[in-house]
């Protein structure tokens, strides 16, 4: 005997999400989901990012193991937690639902969420944020978007990042964006430097303009 | 390795929908821009369900390659690496098609041939 189901298998982290991203309208906060992959230089753009806000920030930190991000975080008195994945390769709802019970957020009105370090997994699981940002860097390669689809179809944000190593490596800007846009047309690109600094105020500015709690 | 907690999921889901009758097939459509493995939900699978009523039902993946609406002239297609659209030539177009990872159907032991074969048994 057939049994019809039709059931979404990420459903059960959907729904969490759901109540994940409630509960940061409710407090105001605007949420970041950041993801690239190992390298890319997801902890000092958000570092850099947050000496630029003139709001407050937080930051849930999420690695396979260690604590070295959230050590570099809290050096700056950023509010910060911890999540250690113990070999997982993805942060999910459930985790972030957890997460933001041991984080002050009263006040709070950006909470940037540093996903692992992985272009494939990270793309599937909605964690109930409200903007997805995909950090390239430069020495990755030009081909980054045609090689992870799934990720780069599914951002509102594509931060080009190290361009100022531009001149040394092999790079075609405009094969990098034609992947982007050719299955997503929406996505906003900002090429920076966080060592040079060039380029960040663009990312800043549209930052800002699209908090709607600032 | 994230095909362990989804595997979970699955595993859930059928037993729910089986209500404790044997299971003999599962079908899965995976599109090809989820990030699911079908060999390794296969492998979490077995592990997790020795000695269960699923224990011998076979997984069918259904495939669903990615497919494109041009921007340009709304033709759907088939993408190549070069993203262009094969009718207009134009770059690239919304996704209609890849995204999928659900649970389409289950296939359980009839109710009533295992009454007859717990019957015969006796």
């Amino acid at each position: 005997m057939k049994i019809e189901i039709i059931k979404n298998i990420l459903d059960a982290n959907d729904q969490v999400a759901v109540l994940n991203r409630e509960f940061f309208d409710d407090l105001k906060v605007f949420t970041i989901n950041i993801m690239s992959s190992p390298g890319a230089g997801k902890t000092s753009f958000i570092l850099e990012t947050i000496s630029r806000l003139d709001s407050p920030s937080a930051v849930i930190e999420g690695d396979v193991a260690s604590s070295i991000d959230s050590e570099k975080m809290a050096e700056f008195g950023i509010p910060v937690v911890q999540i250690n994945t113990g070999g997982n390769c993805h942060l999910d709802a459930p985790m972030i639902r957890e997460a933001i019970k041991k984080l002050s957020l009263n006040g709070v009105r950006y909470l940037f969420i540093e996903n692992i370090g992985n272009l494939i997994c990270p793309a599937s699981f909605d964690l109930g944020e409200h903007i997805r940002v995909a950090i390239s860097s430069v020495p990755e390669g030009d081909d980054k978007p045609y090689k992870y689809p799934g990720l780069f179809s599914k951002v509102e944000v594509v931060i080009l990042n190290k361009i100022d190593l531009m001149p040394y490596v092999n790079f075609d800007p405009d094969r990098f964006r034609k992947g982007i846009i050719g299955i997503n047309r929406n996505a906003k690109i900002f090429p920076l430097s966080c060592k040079t600094k060039e380029g960040i105020e663009a990312w800043i500015d549209w930052l800002k303009s699209e908090n709607p709690y600032k | 390795m994230h095909e362990l907690a989804v595997t979970e999921e699955i595993i859930k889901t059928v037993l729910e929908a089986s209500g404790g009758r044997k299971v003999k097939t599962i079908e899965i459509v995976i599109g090809d821009l989820s990030s699911f493995i079908d060999e390794s939900i296969r492998f979490y699978f077995g592990l997790l369900t020795k000695e269960t009523s699923l224990e011998e039902a076979d997984l069918l993946f259904k495939r669903i390659p990615v497919k494109l609406r041009c921007y340009n002239c709304q033709k759907e297609f088939k993408p190549d690496e070069t993203l262009l659209c094969p009718y207009c030539n134009n770059l690239g177009g919304d996704i209609i098609q890849g995204r999928e990872f659900y649970i389409e159907s289950i296939e359980v032991e009839d109710e009533d041939r295992d009454n007859k074969e717990h019957f015969r048994c006796q």
